[in-house]
């Protein structure tokens, strides 16, 4: 197999992690004609999709925009007017920060942006206030936490948003968490919970978070070769050792049907019969990736952003670039 | 892979909570058809005897039935002046816990009142006493004698037998074992004390390398030591009382065994015997002593005179010999009408013992065999100090008495007057919290017999429960009494021990051992007579040493004499098993002293077997069924003799299969469990037996430091240190240890993902262990291994909540507090204010008037510059001295930062070297990317075996949703856990393919990639750093002052001096010696050498040859200082240029 195009699953090491014959010289056509994106599925907030034809360093730089880069709108500032539950402030006030909010943060400026200064483009507001009390008329015995208290969970629905200046026309829905039922801390009869959260847009490198993502990443594409034929017993072990439905066996010989499917556990390695019947490679340019976004934004928007978000540093690169040597 | 995210917070339902055991009901569809289910005998004997009850079993016996028999033994009270005046106790009775709020107000109490204010959770003693004064008896009932501190869930304890709920509404923590006092709000345990079994004879060779036999006898009355030794060949006998050693020849004819034939023939007749023994004998005539008379008036010559004593008129020289034989020697036998043949001949066994030592020319007996050692529990202790103050306050009542009928017969004399409660209380309050165990009645005298009970982690406090501390001196460098002992086998851990000084002379009892009570030895001597026991009185020397016959001691004290010592045994341990007996009672015979010994004292290590009997084990499979549905208890398995206690030296003398495999015809026990023979804190470590022994050991101490939840109150304690974790999550691999105590519902850890890399960088590499972390993510919970460190500063203010406003007066300094500054959420800097508190200076005159002036004392906050600290909680309450006491609780949370230390359970400590960016990190084919780095170059040399079986095992655990058991001398096998990642997909090995998150390349290694359960530890950078440029200085030397909280400055050692010297590099020396520590200008003399002052000599009265040179201010004070103890130091100088 060659080393340029496939990086080789050896028994105890990686074989040629890095392109050993790179070629770093950029050419536009070159890549215009390799390059090729391919959907696989979104579901919801899942998506999987291929990236073809170019080197780790873009679908990298693409991954990492994703995780810490692109902005989303979180809780920033919890102000506590009450809190006698059992967890202190800050652990509290960490736990709704990391609450996702289903919202746009495209629609709303950085607080930088606006020196610091909160308005509603800026800005989300948003209260809590949860009081557990014994509910009335509960057996004496009751063990039911629902049947015996009211509100002895404060949840993320709890979170209610309160417009400022002109939001209520501008989101003609609530704007809410994309989970309602996060568990944020557990009351008993006394016990109240009363904040006032600040909500602003930031990017996950400052802290997590305002990531995106629950996460992205990318694994180089499986390339499974059979070097000779397979058949009989021999078939139906190998099968055995890759994933489902990666090998098949027909007419009593083994077959590689779809090796993207493949975990790549290299059990047939342990078999040193198996062992030199097959190779197991990934293609080198060729990334299968996922992106799990956290609900604000569905994942192929997110992508489409982190993509911008590289080309907005791009441009920035090259302009300093020009401005050093003296050309526009 | 996503498994590891799940957080397990704690407060699941409490139902589960003891019954571990009915959990398992759910299992019974599955048949028990062999014994495999044995261990479950544990769980069921942890909820019975739980892992601190031999601390509660002792106190219980101590104030159930030693404070009586203390109080019998000395209750009456007879005047010198008058025998028709005496006063007499009928009865004690300890009550319930009880606070004092004033001299007439006590109101019942909990323990967690008492912490919060600094009390000691003590109940009243009350005794009834009967006095009296010359034919006219009064009684006088509940006279209040003393307070007992009460240890927490004993008998007396408000948490006897309290359920959850009870013990919720207390405050306090159902998980807590108790076992300790709390003394003036501190949490006092004292510890288990090691020391060698009284009563018993020890054959070693003495310091010359002769053979001796000790005896350290120990009754009601004395304790005394007794030694034969020989010298020059012959017999000696050594006492305190006598001022040398004395032929035991001699001795035993003093004690009426006057003839020689007698003496050979009780220690033995063959020829080997006499041979060795002869010249004893021949010593003695030629000393000419023969007759009882005579020998007793050569011992009179030796009774060193003690110190005139009160007492009638002075005895004898004759008659003083005699009473030192019938108390001193061999104290512990009781000796009737001067009758010391028994005495005789325990003398000539031991006698016996050394000639056998000496024939087969071994070295005697082994002093660091577990049998041969009893441990000291806070009853015994308590009892003893007890004992001590109740004499003392005896003896001032009778002082009191003779005092008070020496004049006037009737005097109005109320003995509520005379019993103070004020010296008992205080002598058994300060023992406890000082650690002080002196006490001259018993000429004891020993420090640090308690300790504060450690709230630093959950594992900490139940460690500190099962703690064994030895008398033996530390500072001595033998191995002997530190190495581990074979005969500890189960019941000590084996891993458990501090490293350092106290290596191996601090324990801990393993998991199933316990630790026996005193049980009556009366009923037992009456059986041993039964079963055939002849009287010592009754046979002859030549029966005696017949090698037929078996001497039989109760208890260290010689009965008689056997000539089936099989059937004997046999009889007692029947009797045992049929409950007719104490269960604790063992027997046993030593064949090489042909001796047999039942014990049913206190102190002895047990632990307990299953009984095999015809290769076959009694307990059955229905048994164990019945026992895992509840109908069965492990009490029920003792009683159905099915189970028993063996102590140490029953247990040298039975044959154990280890597994059922083992079992033959022969074998008398089964073990229940191995893994037992783990302590509690080896027992959190999963797969122990792959790892290198120090490993964990390390562990052992480090989980003691793992923040986590200490208790379940833990938010209502205001302790001066606590840690907590935000959170704590259970073992993915966890061990039936780990569910036996209950650290899965009070843990310190977290489940990390962890991977095995070189990161590269050369720079990297130095450090050995550095766990480079993933900075936030909601799935990935580093962030949240931050733990939140409480401090409380507390402060108290004489008389100012008086309830009672006259005793206001009794305090010279009475402060002021203007007011606290804080309520509990403000945030705090370093050095802010937290109560202003002002203390009294003095007085002014102003006018005619006299008014107090007050200086500011206030408590102020000290936390590191940048660390965020919040008020937590505010505490104003009073003390039952009227102290108002101001707790003020600081909260500061801590995300993990560089240099904070972590540590898996495998000893493998270290500190986090660099925090990595989220998308930084290598991530696998799923996306998962480590929360940790661990360097692969912390293996090879620690060889900690059991993390890598570990990290598998919790791979496993994640993917099929299943835990897994690291169990010691089990678990899930390694091929099944590699099976189960195949399945899901992984690579058999454990090792994945990781994409590096900076170059978006695959990484060339395999990694090894799984979670594995993390300790934080209680170090924090935060804590500890630290830097000074000038700073304060010391009075006395105007050095640099030492410690970081005095802002001191880093010492330059002797070892770094000796390495600059060696470098020659002599200016920064002097730089850092003395310009940078306490130059000194000073002017000296150059004709006198004396240190003058401003350019003028007094010693000369002279400034002419003055010059002004710099040295250490330390210098120049020693000078001082010698010359004050009349020795003059001259300084020769001369000037540098001069050579």
């Amino acid at each position: 197999m060659d080393p340029r195009t496939h990086v080789e699953m050896a028994r105890d090491h990686v074989l040629h992690p890095s392109n050993p014959d790179a070629q770093d010289a950029y050419d536009f056509q070159a890549f215009k004609e390799k390059f090729k994106i391919e959907m696989q599925a979104i579901d919801g907030m899942d998506m999987e999709f291929d990236m073809i034809g170019v080197d780790a360093a873009i679908a990298n730089a693409v991954r990492r925009i994703l995780i810490s880069e692109v902005p989303t709108m979180a809780i920033e500032q919890a102000y506590i007017y009450h809190n006698s539950s059992v967890l202190p402030d800050e652990m509290l006030a960490h736990r709704i920060g990391l609450i996702p909010l289903a919202v746009d943060a495209r629609r709303f400026r950085t607080l930088e942006e606006d020196n610091n200064e909160m308005n509603d483009l800026n800005t989300l507001v948003f209260d809590l206030d949860v009081e557990c009390k014994h509910r009335e008329g509960a057996k004496a015995g009751e063990t039911d936490k629902n049947k015996k208290y009211i509100n002895h969970m404060v949840m993320s629905s709890d979170i209610k948003w309160q417009p400022k200046g002109n939001q209520k026309d501008r989101f003609k829905t609530a704007i809410c968490p994309v989970h309602e039922d996060i568990p944020i801390v557990e009351l008993r009869p006394g016990q109240r919970v009363s904040m006032e959260l600040h909500c602003s847009k930031g990017v996950g490198k400052l802290h997590a978070k305002w990531s995106p993502v629950a996460t992205a990443s990318y694994r180089n594409a499986p390339h499974i070769v059979l070097k000779q034929r397979v058949t009989g017993d021999l078939a139906y072990r190998l099968q055995q050792c890759f994933t489902d439905g990666v090998i098949e066996v027909r007419d009593g010989e083994a077959e590689v049907v779809n090796s993207r499917a493949d975990m790549m556990s290299r059990e047939h390695l342990r078999h040193d019969d198996l062992a030199p019947l097959v190779h197991t490679t990934r293609r080198r340019n060729h990334f299968i990736f996922q992106v799990e976004s956290t609900g604000a934004l569905e994942p192929d928007v997110l992508v489409c952003e982190a993509v911008g978000v590289l080309k907005d540093k791009c441009s920035r690169l090259l302009d300093q670039l020009n401005a050093i040597t003296g050309t526009e | 892979m996503k498994g590891g995210s799940e957080r397990d917070v704690v407060n699941e339902s409490t139902d589960e909570l003891l019954h571990h055991m009915h959990k398992d009901a759910d299992n019974v569809a599955h048949p028990i058809n062999n014994i495999e289910d044995k261990w479950r005998l544990l769980p069921s004997f942890l909820q019975l005897k739980g892992l601190v009850r031999q601390h509660v079993d002792s106190f219980n016996h101590f104030v159930e039935i030693d404070i009586h028999n203390i109080v019998k033994a000395n209750s009456k009270i007879v005047s010198d002046v008058n025998p028709r005046v005496y006063l007499e106790y009928t009865s004690i009775r300890v009550g319930e816990p009880v606070i004092q709020n004033g001299p007439f107000d006590d109101h019942d109490v909990t323990p967690m009142e008492c912490r919060l204010r600094n009390t000691t959770y003590a109940a009243p003693m009350h005794v009834n006493v009967r006095l009296s004064l010359s034919g006219e008896v009064r009684n006088y009932n509940d006279i209040l004698i003393g307070r007992l501190p009460i240890m927490l869930r004993s008998k007396k304890c408000r948490l006897f037998k309290a359920n959850d709920e009870q013990m919720a509404k207390m405050g306090e923590c159902p998980l807590d074992p108790g076992g300790y006092f709390i003394i003036g709000g501190t949490e006092k345990v004292i510890l288990m004390q090691e020391q060698l079994s009284k009563n018993r004879i020890i054959v070693e060779r003495d310091r010359h390398g002769e053979m001796s036999a000790s005896v350290t006898s120990s009754s009601a009355e004395r304790k005394t030591k007794t030694i034969i030794n020989m010298k020059r060949g012959n017999f000696m006998l050594k006492v305190n009382m006598l001022a040398e050693d004395v032929p035991l020849v001699v001795v035993l004819k003093a004690m009426g065994m006057t003839s020689d034939q007698e003496i050979l023939q009780f220690i033995g007749a063959d020829e080997q015997s006499m041979e060795l023994f002869g010249p004893s004998l021949q010593q003695c005539a030629e000393l000419e002593v023969f007759t009882q008379d005579q020998a007793l008036r050569y011992l009179g010559t030796k009774v060193r005179i003690p110190r005139r004593e009160y007492g009638p008129s002075r005895r004898t020289k004759e008659d003083e010999a005699r009473s030192i034989l019938a108390s001193v020697v061999l104290s512990h036998i009781e000796v009737r009408n001067f009758d010391m043949r028994p005495k005789c001949i325990y003398l000539c066994v031991m006698a016996r013992r050394m000639i056998a030592a000496i024939r087969n020319k071994s070295g005697g007996d082994d002093r660091d065999y577990y049998g041969n050692k009893r441990l000291e529990l806070a009853g015994s202790l308590m009892a003893l100090l007890f004992e001590d103050s109740f004499k003392t306050l005896n003896g001032r009542i009778k002082r009191e008495l003779d005092h008070t009928f020496v004049r006037v017969t009737a005097r109005a004399f109320d003995p509520a007057q005379i019993i103070r409660a004020n010296p008992i209380t205080q002598a058994i309050n300060y023992a406890i919290s000082s650690g002080n165990w002196n006490l001259k009645r018993f000429r004891m005298e020993r420090a640090g017999v308690t300790s504060v009970l450690s709230r630093l982690s959950f594992i900490a406090a139940l460690g500190m429960m099962t703690r064994i501390t030895s008398q033996f001196e530390k500072t001595r460098k033998v191995s002997g009494p530190r190495s581990l002992q074979p005969s500890q086998w189960g019941m000590l851990c084996p891993s458990d021990t501090p490293e350092g000084e106290t290596c191996g002379l601090v324990k801990n009892l393993a998991l199933m051992s316990y630790v026996t009570v005193d049980v009556d030895e009366a009923p037992l001597i009456r059986l041993a007579y039964n079963l055939g026991v002849e009287g010592l009185n009754l046979v002859n020397g030549e029966e005696f040493s017949h090698e037929d016959t078996y001497v039989v001691f109760v208890n260290g004290t010689m009965l008689g004499v056997t000539r089936s010592p099989h059937h004997l045994v046999r009889a007692v341990r029947l009797l045992r098993r049929a409950g007719r007996i104490n269960e604790f009672v063992s027997a046993y015979i030593s064949a090489s002293t042909r001796t047999v010994h039942i014990a049913s004292d206190a102190g002895r290590v047990c632990r307990p077997y299953i009984i095999v009997e015809h290769g076959q084990p009694l307990v059955t499979p229905q048994q164990l069924r019945d026992l895992a549905l509840g109908i069965l208890h492990f009490d029920d398995f003792i009683r159905l003799g099915v189970v028993e206690y063996l102590d140490v030296n029953e247990l040298n003398d039975s044959l154990i299969a280890l597994y059922e495999k083992d079992m033959c015809e022969e074998t008398t026990h089964l073990e229940i469990e191995p893994f037992t023979v783990l302590g509690a804190c080896a027992g959190l470590i999963p797969y122990p037996h792959h790892n290198q022994s120090p490993r964990n050991t390390y562990q052992c101490a480090m989980g003691k430091q793992a923040m986590g939840v200490i208790a379940y109150n833990y938010q209502r304690r205001i302790d001066t240190l606590l840690y907590a974790l935000m959170y704590p999550q259970r073992p993915l691999v966890k061990t039936k240890t780990i569910e036996l105590i209950d650290f899965e519902k009070l843990p310190a850890g977290q489940v990390s993902c962890e991977a095995r890399v070189c990161a590269s960088g050369p720079r990297w590499y130095r450090r050995s262990r550095r766990i480079p972390q993933g900075q936030s993510k909601p799935p990935s919970h580093t962030t949240t291994t931050s733990g939140v460190r409480f401090c409380t500063y507390a402060t108290r203010v004489p008389g100012v909540c008086v309830r009672f406003a006259t005793m206001r007066h009794r305090f010279t300094v009475a402060a002021a507090i203007h007011h606290v500054h804080l309520h509990p959420v403000s945030a705090l800097s370093h050095q802010d204010v937290l109560v202003n508190k002002e203390v009294p200076a003095g007085t002014v005159m102003e006018g005619n008037k006299r008014r107090t002036v007050y200086t500011p004392a206030p408590v102020k906050f000290k936390g590191a510059e940048g660390c965020d600290a919040y008020c937590d909680q505010v505490a104003v309450t009073s003390s039952s001295e009227n102290y108002m006491i101001i707790k003020i609780r600081v909260r500061s949370t801590r995300i993990p930062e560089l240099g904070d230390k972590f540590s898996s359970r495998h000893g493998q400590k270290g500190v986090c070297g660099l925090i990595v960016n989220q998308e930084d990190m290598p991530f696998n084919d799923q996306g998962v990317c480590p929360d940790m780095i661990m360097n692969p170059h912390g293996f090879p040399s620690r060889m900690t075996v059991g993390k890598l079986m570990e990290l598998v095992g919790g791979k496993a655990a994640v993917l099929s949703g299943n835990f897994n058991y690291g169990t010691a001398f089990g678990g899930t096998p390694l091929e099944e856990m590699c099976e189960t990642l195949v399945d899901h997909g992984y690579n058999y090995h454990g090792k994945e393919f990781l994409t590096s998150g900076i170059t978006g390349e695959p990484l060339e290694a395999y990694i090894f990639f799984g979670p594995v359960y993390y300790q934080k530890l209680k170090h924090m950078v935060m804590d500890k750093m630290h830097a000074r440029a000038t700073g304060p200085i010391t009075l006395l030397t105007r050095q640099p002052t030492e410690g970081r909280s005095r802002q001191g400055g880093l010492r330059l050692g002797e070892m770094e001096r000796d390495c600059l010297i060696g470098h020659g590099t002599s200016m920064l020396l002097l730089e850092r010696l003395m310009v940078s520590s306490d130059a000194f200008e000073v002017t000296a003399c150059s004709k006198c050498g004396l240190l003058g002052y401003a350019g003028w000599c007094q010693y000369c009265k002279s400034s002419a040859n003055v010059c002004k040179l710099e040295l250490p201010y330390a210098c120049k004070l020693l000078f001082q200082e010698l010359q004050s103890m009349n020795i003059v130091p001259r300084l020769t100088l001369q000037h540098y240029s001069e050579q």
